[in-house]
């Protein structure tokens, strides 16, 4: 297929307003299956098993079968609906969602139509540069996930040429909340960072709630993005496509934007939008076209009579919301404030995803200053060395620790940095590590006063200097004292003392 | 007709689109007869015994073994169910 | 000893308990019943290879001194419909052809941890669509009163057993009537209990809001007995109710005592004139109502405006629940495939298995289902027939203010000749006329035999209906009436029956 020629950016939205939506699927980690009691692949407990080894009968659409709701799917999907800022219904109930597809075990996915569980919400993310960005979300509910196809036989792996395809379904069934955007207006030439920030706040928010393990390589968190044109001035929105198979935050990012140059060209050849599936190609960068809009979406909803109402009790639905953590946005404006950081200093923090790092450096008793110093310093050159993420590095506790033994005189700054690389190295605490490479500053007053009295001795000219009231000549002897000492003496100190001696000689 | 064929999945003869054809009658007679009290202010009956929220605990019970689970598997292979080329699309 | 065959459940337990007769001599009897009569009867699709195993289990336990249930050693057949780990389970299907279940349907593993012996599976319409029995993919089931005729449907197969003594007890499931419709047509019992009363996991959905699995037998007390064996709350099936059950063998007991029908107020539904029955029907239903009226019963005229819809509603609401409960039928993880030519892609295999393996009665109400939910239908049609339930729920409510029960006769007619209507769906479909109401409606009915029919001397039975939960209440009013009726003639009715095999 001949590649799709594609518009300049900013003429592209020079002609057109881009109307976003997104559609994003949250694997919940529960210990079982939407509605059967087999383990659910989505918790960490369970991730990589067998090919059909979670298995129950209904997870398999195996005749007599039938599904139960699992009681904690539905907690964390309220939790999730309160989070995204949403009303929880009164009364909400499961729908038969009906197409045949081989990794459908009933050939109906069990899903909710007409009466989610959580709907009318919006989720403040925050763009790179602090800018804060209101989605509207149309809707939450819940549903299950279907089987896993292997094509076989075919050159690529991919569903076209293959001869067969395997099915396993042990990820039939696993609990999602559909998260349902309404159409996003607004976001001009920012769409593309919008589109992934928003995944980011959603990713944020579920693992806040700890309710998913919202890995996206893992499928965890899925993102169908919907992208529409219309032309400067038109008040009809455009025929939108949706890009689906969007599985990491940069990905949706550049889908959202390959898809508006796209489309713009197009427009702007005179052709017109297909109302379609698209899939993105993660090592092209490019959307192909699925199956369009048609019969295959005559999905024949009816409400699910093997399923009873939910109607969620109002003090669990309070409880729960009692028990959400802060926003995740709220948090950061928070922190910030708090912190007393600069705009600039916070979005360092905020854009090298340390924000949780420095927060536990701080509760750990550092100075908001210091925390910020080390991670976006040291620790940050360190892991960019070593190619490693920074928050896996060190514990905020040790971060702590190691500024700890400066404020108290232990270390100077530059043997701290030696004790951080030594307990990155997995040389243990940093005491452990101050005690095994002898890294504590001379405190020996006696030791220094050697050291002093033998640098006054050998250079006059400065002791007279000094004593002559010019204060500032006494860094050639700090420096040659420091020096003697190998760096681990307290340079304030040393200053001191070196003005009590020259004063005594 | 046929479109409905595709839609359940069934290959549907020309005799038997010719038949079902006529049938679709009962339908439209049978809705047309409902009609008649199906009024906007009767609220519907999805479940005869009502009931709501019940649930099951979030806990792990037998799973089918590997072989149960293919035992009436028209084709397997590696340990999964295998079908012919699907030549469509993932959902 | 009375012939083993002719027992009933309740007096083989009390046998099998004091002693006097084992499990394998009963099971054997009732296998060599069937040896002899079912290939005329055909009433069973599979006969348990393991039926002696287990009776002869149940005889060593009980040896050991073992407490063991009411009825325990005492054989039992099982509708198709209700998968099993032992036998096959194909719904009277070719689609389902030798699939053999992982797991055991609730009723079934309850009735094998009270002592019952599975003796076989049972002939039904393909997918309990069908009131005769005609449309199983295996062959139909034949009427043990005249083996021309239909024993009735969808569980021909189970009533058929009954009637045929080919067992005391069988299971049955009940959608619009295929418990109550065959017991009628065969002079046996059956009861569709309360919706959610018993357990629906490991019943092949039909139409998953109205279907019920129940007990077929020959007494009420039979029926009592079994139904306190499967029924009760089960985890596994959301719509079932969590209450405590009255014991029903407890009820029919005390129904048969005496006593219940004084006082007890019968509604009797105008709307259902005689002209709607045929005549021996409906003579036997007044027959037996002026028996009761005898015992100091009153007959209530009813109104019940909204039932006259309920076949519409029915018809619209069953269709689209199973043309969404059959189509896991799909040749992917189980049960047949059919692999067309030349390259044939998933959807083909898909479309060619089912045009295959479904019959034509089962692919009729697909495709109307799946019109009936199509594109923008859903409101107009499967909605506008929810509502219809509300109507005669509302209708029952009103009833049951003014009496306890209502009665109606069973079914229109007695038992039709076989392929007598089978081109006539619709005409079929108002053989479930009087029975539909308490599946709309999820309250339970029962069928008792009435008597015969003069101008056929077939079998005619009454249905009586109770509010939702009160199961009991139909356990004492039919073993009162059942006791009356029997007292009238002097032997069970399925005496009069004719001989069948030429062991009787
Ligand atoms: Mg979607
Ligand atoms: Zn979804």
């Amino acid at each position: 297929m001949a590649a799709a020629k594609l518009m300049d950016y900013d003429k592209a939205l020079e002609l057109f307003e881009p109307v976003l939506g997104f559609e994003v699927h949250v694997e919940l980690n529960t210990r079982t299956k939407m509605f059967s009691d087999a383990p659910n692949p989505a918790n960490d407990e369970y991730h990589g098993a067998e090919p059909n080894t979670l298995i129950a009968p209904v997870d398999l659409g195996l005749p007599g079968s039938l599904p139960v709701v699992n009681a904690t799917a539905v907690r964390s999907s309220i939790s999730l609906g309160l989070a995204l800022g949403c009303s929880i219904a009164e009364s909400s109930r499961f729908a038969r969602k009906n197409y045949f597809y081989p990794d459908l075990g009933k050939n109906y996915q069990i899903s909710q139509y007409d009466e989610p569980i959580a709907f009318e919400g919006s989720v403040e993310v925050e763009l790179e540069d602090g800018t804060l960005v209101t989605i509207p979300i149309e809707r939450a509910h819940m549903e299950e996930d279907a089987g896993k196809l292997t094509h076989m036989g075919g050159a690529t792996g991919r569903i076209q040429g293959a001869e067969y395809s395997l099915v396993d379904y042990n990820r039939a069934g696993v609990p999602l909340v559909e998260i349902v955007t309404k159409p996003i207006f607004g976001a001009e030439h920012r769409a593309p960072e919008i589109a992934k920030a928003y995944i980011a706040a959603i990713r944020d928010i579920v693992r806040g709630l700890g309710i998913s393990e919202a890995r996206m390589e893992r499928g965890n968190l899925r993102c169908d993005a919907n992208v529409s044109l219309r032309p400067r001035g038109q008040e009809k929105l455009g025929t939108r496509t949706e890009t689906k198979n969007v599985n990491s935050m940069r990905s949706v990012e550049r889908a959202v934007r390959y898809e508006i140059q796209r489309q713009a060209q197009i427009l702007a050849d005179g052709g017109t939008i297909i109302q379609e599936t698209r899939h993105w190609h993660e090592d092209t960068g490019t959307t192909s076209p699925g199956r369009p809009k048609s019969d295959a979406d005559d999905y024949r909803y009816f409400p699910e009579p093997d399923l009873l109402p939910v109607r969620p009790p109002r003090e669990l639905v309070e409880e729960l919301r009692a028990a959400l953590p802060e926003q995740p946005v709220a948090r950061r404006r928070r922190l910030k404030a708090e912190w007393g950081f600069t705009d600039l200093e916070y979005q360092d923090v905020r854009n090298s995803g340390l924000v949780d790092v420095v927060e536990a450096t701080i509760a750990a008793g550092t100075t908001p200053g210091a925390a910020r110093k080390w991670w976006t310093g040291e620790i940050a050159r360190i892991a960019n060395t070593q190619e490693r993420e920074v928050t896996a590095l060190v514990a905020p506790a040790d971060v702590a620790a190691v500024q700890k033994l400066v404020d108290e005189g232990t270390l100077n700054d530059k043997l701290a940095r030696q004790v951080l690389e030594g307990v990155i190295a997995g040389e243990g605490t940093p005491q452990q590590v101050v005690d095994a490479r002898g890294l504590a500053v001379v405190s020996d007053d006696g030791a220094l006063i050697a050291a002093i009295d033998e640098a006054l001795t050998s250079q006059p000219d400065v002791l007279a200097k000094i004593k002559d009231g010019k204060v500032q000549a006494a860094g050639a002897i700090i420096g040659a004292v420091m020096k003697a000492m190998k760096g681990q003496a307290d340079a304030a100190r040393v200053r001191e003392l070196v003005l009590e001696r020259a004063a005594q000689s | 007709m046929r479109h409905l064929g595709v839609l359940a999945r069934i290959k549907l003869t020309d005799d038997e689109v010719t038949q079902l054809t006529g049938q679709l009658d009962v339908i439209v007679d049978n809705i047309a007869k409902v009609s008649e009290v199906a009024t906007p202010e009767v609220p519907a009956t999805s479940h005869p015994i009502a009931l709501a929220n019940v649930f099951r605990p979030d806990e792990v019970g037998q799973t089918l073994s590997p072989e149960q689970t293919l035992q009436n598997a028209p084709d397997a292979a590696d340990g999964r169910f295998r079908v012919t080329a699907i030549l469509g699309e993932e959902q | 000893m009375r012939d083993i065959i002719r027992m009933t459940a309740a007096e083989l337990g009390e046998r099998l308990s004091a002693g006097e007769l084992s499990s394998v001599e009963a099971t054997q009897a009732h296998l060599d019943r069937i040896a002899a009569v079912d290939a005329d009867v055909h009433a069973f699709l599979h006969v348990s290879e393991h039926a002696l195993a287990a009776a002869a289990d149940i005889d060593s336990r009980r040896a050991a001194g073992e407490q063991l249930g009411a009825i325990a050693g005492v054989p039992l057949a099982v509708k198709d419909v209700l998968v099993t780990t032992d036998q096959p389970s194909t719904s009277g299907s070719k689609i389902l052809e030798g699939y053999m279940s992982p797991f055991d349907a609730t009723v079934v593993a309850r009735s094998r941890a009270a002592g019952l012996i599975p003796l076989g599976k049972t002939n039904m319409d393909e997918f309990a669509m069908g009131s005769s029995t005609e449309h199983s993919a295996y062959g139909p089931t034949r009427n043990p009163w005249d083996l021309d005729r239909i024993p009735g449907g969808s569980g021909g197969g189970s009533a058929a057993a009954v009637a045929a003594f080919e067992a005391p007890l069988a299971l049955g499931s009940d959608t619009g009537g295929s418990i109550r419709q065959p017991a009628h047509v065969t002079g046996t019992v059956g009861i569709k209990p309360t919706y959610g009363g018993v357990s629906r996991y490991g019943a092949i959905a039909l139409a998953s809001s109205l279907d019920q699995v129940g007990p077929v037998t020959r007494t009420v007390l039979d029926a009592g007995l079994l139904h306190d064996v499967i029924g009760g709350h089960d985890p596994k099936d959301s719509t079932s109710l969590e209450e405590q059950w009255p014991s029903f063998a407890e009820a029919a007991r005390e129904g048969s005592a005496g006593q219940v029908l004084k006082g007890l107020k019968v509604g009797v539904i105008r709307e259902l004139p005689d002209s709607g029955f045929q005549s021996g029907v409906a003579a036997s239903f007044h027959d037996a109502l002026r028996l009761m009226e005898a015992q100091g019963a009153e007959i209530v005229e009813i109104s019940a405006p909204h039932f006259e819809y309920g076949v519409a509603a029915y018809y619209l609401i069953l269709p689209a629940e199973a043309s969404s409960n059959l189509a896991k039928f799909d040749s992917v993880r189980f049960g047949l495939r059919v692999t067309p030519g030349g390259n044939p892609t998933v959807e083909d295999v898909m479309s060619a298995t089912r045009e295959a393996g479904f019959g034509p009665e089962v692919k009729r109400r697909i495709i109307l289902g799946t019109y009936a939910l199509s594109a923008g239908y859903y409101d107009a049609y499967y909605g506008s027939a929810q509502k219809v339930r509300t109507l005669i729920q509302r209708d029952f409510d009103e009833a049951f203010a003014q009496v306890d029960v209502i009665a109606t006769p069973s079914a229109p007619t007695t038992a039709f000749r076989i392929g007598e209507k089978i081109d006539d769906p619709l005409q079929m479909y108002l053989n479930d006329l009087t029975t539909i109401p308490a599946n709309l409606a999820g309250v339970p009915g029962i069928s008792i035999p009435s008597g015969l029919a003069e101008e056929d001397g077939l079998p005619v039975g009454i249905q009586f209906l109770a509010p939702a939960r009160q199961d009991a209440r139909l356990y004492k009013v039919g073993a009162a009436l059942e006791a009356v009726l029997l007292d009238s003639w002097g032997a069970p009715l399925l005496d009069k029956a004719p001989i069948l095999g030429g062991t009787r």
